[in-house]
């Protein structure tokens, strides 16, 4: 019997217009359209497109909770297997509404969803983690491949064998790491790889880095003799005892310390718990890593308006990039309610 | 985090740390070399030189603030 599969596109691929159709409402039909020709040559006879939902892309991104109860509503209707949405290429609000309405099939209907976009489209940064998404080029020119791609993962999916790596079974990446064993240790692999790259070979990482966003440079300061400017850390400066519990490593929160009423870090009152250095020189004086003596100094003889009433600090060794940033926008949404006007952060 | 403050507050966030390029990699804009990865901000040893070496990076990071730049930019005096 053939799997049955829902189809979710935009308004364009449906043939509703452009940017003016783009606020329209979900709705379903039972005919296939836009790319869903194509999906069912390539399904064959394992699988058919037993219904379209569309909704405008606007709309989507406008009332995201809405348009999914309404989206789900609809494709479970159909009583399908699967779920395929677009592919978006590089779309951001089609995306953005593919990876939500696939993490909400998944999760609502328990059934398989597959979507595919660009490398940077945003849809991928929300909800990369949650959907097998495969990639495509940035525009619709690219819709063969993609439709190959997307047909081929969601048979496979489907057939309920358990998934190779996604780059073997030609997926984005959902940053799931799964143990096995190696013929060979990590070592033997890792000279393996060095010598691939000395030779100039074609090498393959097993831990892909992180890519870090930049942002542009905030103004200066223009009157450094009334701002306030607040001291922060991620080498791991704590009062003694470390109240907030913060981990030595692989931090999951951040402390708001009171520094109102001291001149000086020692060793009676505070301490580096700190899991990734030598903490020798930081126990004997915080300060090192956290200036606060020199820094009161500087404040007493007005080089600056005021020291900011909190430290905040954390540890920065093994720490997610994901909490790392979430503490980042935490104490950016502190400061800038307690108008602070810069702030000094150190590392270690 | 630097950065995440930065965008959020909309203030300049200055970073002492020791390793420069990852300073640079993490996207921290204004960038102060520290002394040691674990004494970032002092000179062991020495307490006068100890003192000394902290408020000269103290008050660097002051000038740092109030530094118009329009790149990631390394505050190396």
């Amino acid at each position: 019997m053939k799997k049955r599969v829902v189809l979710y596109i935009n308004q364009f691929f449906a043939g509703m217009g452009g940017e003016e159709s783009a606020h329209i409402p979900p709705e379903s039909k039972n005919t296939i359209l836009g790319p869903g020709a194509a999906f069912t040559q390539a399904f064959g006879d394992e699988a058919e497109i037993v219904g379209t939902v569309i909704c405008g892309d606007s709309y989507y991104g406008e009332h995201i909770e809405k348009a999914r109860e309404e989206c789900l509503k609809l494709i479970r209707a159909f009583e399908p297997d699967c779920l395929v949405a677009g592919p978006a290429f590089n779309a951001g609000r089609y995306g953005l509404a593919c990876g939500d309405i696939c993490t909400a099939a998944q999760r609502e209907l328990n059934i398989t969803a597959v979507t595919g976009w660009y490398s940077e489209n945003p849809g991928r940064e929300l909800y990369g983690a949650n959907v097998f998404a495969v990639p495509t080029v940035d525009s619709a020119r690219g819709m063969k491949d993609a439709v190959a791609k997307m047909s081929r993962l969601a048979l496979r999916l489907m057939s309920g064998e358990p998934m190779g790596p996604a780059r073997e079974e030609g997926y984005f990446h959902r940053g799931i790491r799964k143990n096995f064993f190696h013929e060979k240790t990590g070592a033997q692999r890792a000279i393996d790889l060095a010598l691939q790259k000395f030779h100039g070979e074609a090498f393959q990482t097993e831990l892909e880095m992180p890519v870090f966003k930049k942002i542009p440079p905030a103004a200066p300061v223009k009157d450094i003799k009334s701002a306030k400017i607040a001291i922060c850390s991620s080498g791991g400066i704590v009062p003694k005892g470390n109240p907030d519990h913060i981990r030595v490593s692989s931090a999951m929160n951040w402390g708001k310390y009171d520094i109102s009423k001291l001149d000086d870090l020692t060793p009676e009152n505070y301490e580096s718990i700190h899991g990734g250095y030598d903490r020798t020189w930081a126990l004997e004086d915080p300060d090192r890593v956290l200036p606060l003596d020199e820094m009161r100094k500087l404040e007493r003889e007005g080089a600056f308006g005021k020291l900011y009433e909190y430290a905040c600090t954390t540890t920065g060794t093994a720490t997610s990039v994901a909490n790392a940033e979430s503490f980042g926008r935490e104490i950016g949404e502190l400061l800038k309610k307690d108008g602070v006007d810069a702030a000094i952060l150190t590392s270690t | 985090m630097v950065r995440e403050i930065e965008k959020t507050a909309g203030i300049p966030v200055v970073h002492i740390a020791t390793i420069v390029p990852i300073m640079l990699t993490v996207g921290s804009n204004r960038i102060i070399p520290g002394i040691a990865i674990p004494h970032p901000l002092g000179k062991p040893g020495n307490d006068e030189e100890d003192h000394a070496a902290r408020r000269k990076l103290c008050e660097r990071a002051l000038k740092a603030i109030t530094t118009k730049i329009d790149k990631q930019t390394v505050f190396k005096e």
